[in-house]
């Protein structure tokens, strides 16, 4: 087994101070760097490979290479630190227990955009990791690793921690921009992209917390060494996220490419209670689900993707033989509709139908024609919004239909969910059940489809 | 009188400053949170002082706090328990924690506060620690792994006027003094000019009832978190 090496400082609780950091071989990288000039280093973290960790995998060198210099304009980094995909919780356990790596990537990509101004996007929930933050950024301050000159560089940056408050939609980055302006947090139309008009209509790169805590890294040990590490296109390590039905789950941080079954079986120690595993998620609840076939699929943004699903965050959730999929994505389409931003009418109105339908089926009610109508609903959401909530709300709805058919349609013939026994009461008849929420009109959905 | 004179008209301005020149309205989030920790939630009052502050008009300011979920225009507790339902704590018995919660304040689905004024119940999205499921958050701390028998205990440790110690880190003192720290800053709200609590007592519980159905009509009603109530179809309390 390789190294670990973003989270290699995880076993010592003293590294969430800058002293320990300092001791371990902390602000190396930046050190490194700023005897660079600034494109060299991004020529170093494209070299190496790295991209981003937040679920597109665009390649963080390229990314950065594209701010432009000459616009009279400041340039921002923007830490996407909101994380909130369901499965996800790498990002909040990196800054947790080992802050100053962030930190020091963040401005480590400061000086490569030759930005002078760093914002943290904290997800507002995340109230005691921010609080650790706070304290490391007060601490990098009376260190020199912020302020007007970086290390005895003369290089100057700042940086600011700002708090969201409650809306996943916020860590889509155009969203995360209009929150941080002040705004309601709703995605922006692109082009133009955030490294033309993003922040304050400047330069901006968006960063995700993973993403940077690598960086230092490969300023320090050099782009050949990353780009040796897991798969030729998907290079470095990658923390994932375990949960649901394991006996261990937990933040394992693997080579790109390992297979799935190594995480669950060897690190997560299994299905809990040695029940078969049913489905899995790779990257959170907005990737599609894969099942027990694909289990010797290695977790890299090609291999999921040849398995008909997406890397995404690296969150895998397991559901074993006893759970109800119609159930698991009745409640994920829950979320989808509860999160949307409204901005869309595909995702606002679709979100909602869907989550519905798939109520009535999990409570017994549904008819044959539901699950086409589901597919049918489904298929007008995915690219007909802004942003990629509408399309990560389809994931869950169109590969459990795919892959568990079966399910839904034993739910129709049965009138009641086979796994909980869930189904119309007698004395409740369907009409009830169906009663609209107060500021809601219901006009049945193959109407409004017609 | 403005709230935000003194001390806490110093705090806004710090708040503020901390912005680029001209990106005042940036500091919109962090003011929400200064006159949430001042008021125990946000009142129309309150929102039209950070209007003022940025130059924006209230319904600019209400447009942007009703956005979020951890701003509360509603009538709050003084604690938040929120209790993670979705799919990796679903699947380790959220739900089971989420009846337990309304069981041990004795409240009813769609309540918003116990008819104590103790705490208000939300259900809550992923809060980003799957490993310790099913995640309890009380005023944003966690509390990991919490089964129906530890929430009771957790909801005892409240009504005894303690908070209970979190699984990682510092606990604040009640949902105010979170808004407090969530604003960037540092110590407790002073004491003294936090007067305003809209939401405690008896106001409370009967403004929570608003929305819920009958009791013994059918059976447990879900929270359907696709039409959650309408924050602007609230009267100002007081």
């Amino acid at each position: 087994m390789t190294e670990r090496i973003i989270t290699a400082r995880w076993d010592e609780p003293d590294t969430v101070w800058i002293d320990r950091y300092l001791e371990t071989g902390g602000y190396a990288g930046l050190r490194k760097a700023l005897t660079m000039t600034p494109a060299e280093v991004i020529d170093e973290v494209k070299a190496s490979g790295l991209r981003g960790r937040g679920g597109a995998g665009f390649p963080t060198g390229v990314k950065w290479s594209f701010v432009p210099q000459d616009t009279g304009k400041p340039t921002y980094v923007v830490v996407n630190f909101d994380e909130s995909e369901p499965g996800t919780y790498n990002n909040r356990e990196l800054v947790e227990r080992d802050p100053h790596q962030l930190i020091e990537g963040a401005v480590i990509a400061a000086y490569a955009i030759q930005s002078h101004h760093v914002f943290v996007y904290c997800r507002g929930e995340f109230l005691w990791p921010g609080r650790i933050l706070a304290r490391a950024v007060a601490e990098a301050y009376d260190r020199g690793f912020l302020g007007p000159d970086v290390a005895g560089s003369g290089y100057g940056v700042d940086l600011l921690l700002h708090r969201g408050a409650g809306a996943y939609i916020c860590g889509e980055e155009t969203a995360l921009l209009e929150s941080l302006e002040g705004y309601r947090g709703q995605p922006r139309l692109r082009p133009p992209f955030p490294a033309v008009e993003g922040l304050y209509a400047s330069p901006t790169v968006i960063n995700n917390v993973e993403t940077l805590c690598n960086v230092p890294h490969i300023l320090e040990r050099g782009a050949a060494w990353f780009a040796g590490i897991g798969t030729e296109k998907s290079p470095g390590t990658k923390i994932f996220s375990l949960s649901g039905k394991v006996e261990r789950p937990g933040n394992y941080e693997l080579p790109m490419g390992t297979p799935v079954r190594v995480l669950i079986e060897e690190h997560g120690g299994g299905v809990l209670d040695g029940k078969r595993l049913k489905a899995w998620t790779p990257g959170g609840s907005s990737t599609p689900f894969l099942t027990a076939e694909h289990l010797d699929v290695g977790l890299d943004f090609e291999s999921i993707q040849a398995a008909g699903s997406l890397l995404g965050t690296g969150a895998v959730m397991v559901c074993d033989e006893r759970d109800c999929m119609v159930d698991v994505t009745w409640r994920l389409l829950r979320f989808y509709a509860h999160e949307s931003c409204g901005k869309c009418t595909p995702c606002r109105e679709g979100t909602w139908w869907v989550s519905r339908v798939l109520g009535r089926i999990e409570e017994g009610l549904g008819r044959p024609e539901d699950l086409p109508l589901l597919e049918d609903v489904g298929g007008n959401i995915l690219f007909r919004a802004f942003c990629a909530l509408a399309d990560g709300a389809v994931s869950p709805l169109s590969s459990s239909l795919r892959h568990f058919r079966d399910e839904y349609e034993a739910h129709v013939r049965e009138r009641r969910c086979p796994f909980t026994g869930r189904g119309p009461r007698p004395e409740e008849p369907p009409a009830e059940e169906e009663a609209p929420p107060p500021r809601r009109v219901v006009i049945p959905l193959e109407e409004v489809l017609r | 009188m403005p709230l935000l004179q003194g001390e806490l008209g110093e705090a806004a301005r710090r708040i503020v400053a901390r912005y680029p020149e001209g990106r005042e309205r940036s500091a919109i989030l962090p003011l929400l949170y200064l006159v949430q920790a001042v008021e125990g939630r946000l009142t129309r009052e309150g929102l039209r002082e950070i209007g003022g502050l940025l130059g924006i008009t209230t319904a600019e300011v209400e447009a942007v706090a009703t956005f979020y979920t951890m701003l509360r225009l509603r009538p709050t507790g003084r604690h938040v328990v929120s209790v993670c339902t979705n799919l990796a704590c679903a699947l380790r018995g959220a739900r089971d924690v989420y009846e337990a919660a309304h069981r041990a304040f004795g409240m009813r689905h769609g309540q918003e506060v116990s008819d104590d004024g103790l705490v208000t119940v939300h259900e809550e999205e992923c809060l980003g620690a799957c490993d310790a499921a099913p995640v309890v958050q009380i005023d944003f701390v966690n509390h990991d792994r919490v089964t129906p028998e530890r929430m009771a205990e957790l909801a005892e440790t409240l009504r005894r006027g303690e908070v209970p110690a979190p699984s990682r880190g510092e606990a604040p003192r009640d949902f105010r003094h979170a808004s407090w720290l969530l604003a960037g800053l540092e110590g407790e709200p002073p004491e003294g000019l936090v007067a305003r609590d809209p939401s405690a007592g008896s106001a409370a519980g009967s403004a929570g009832g608003r929305g819920s159905p009958p009791a013994g009509t059918g059976p447990a009603p879900r929270t359907d978190p696709a039409a959650p109530a309408d924050p602007r179809a609230e009267e100002e309390a007081g």
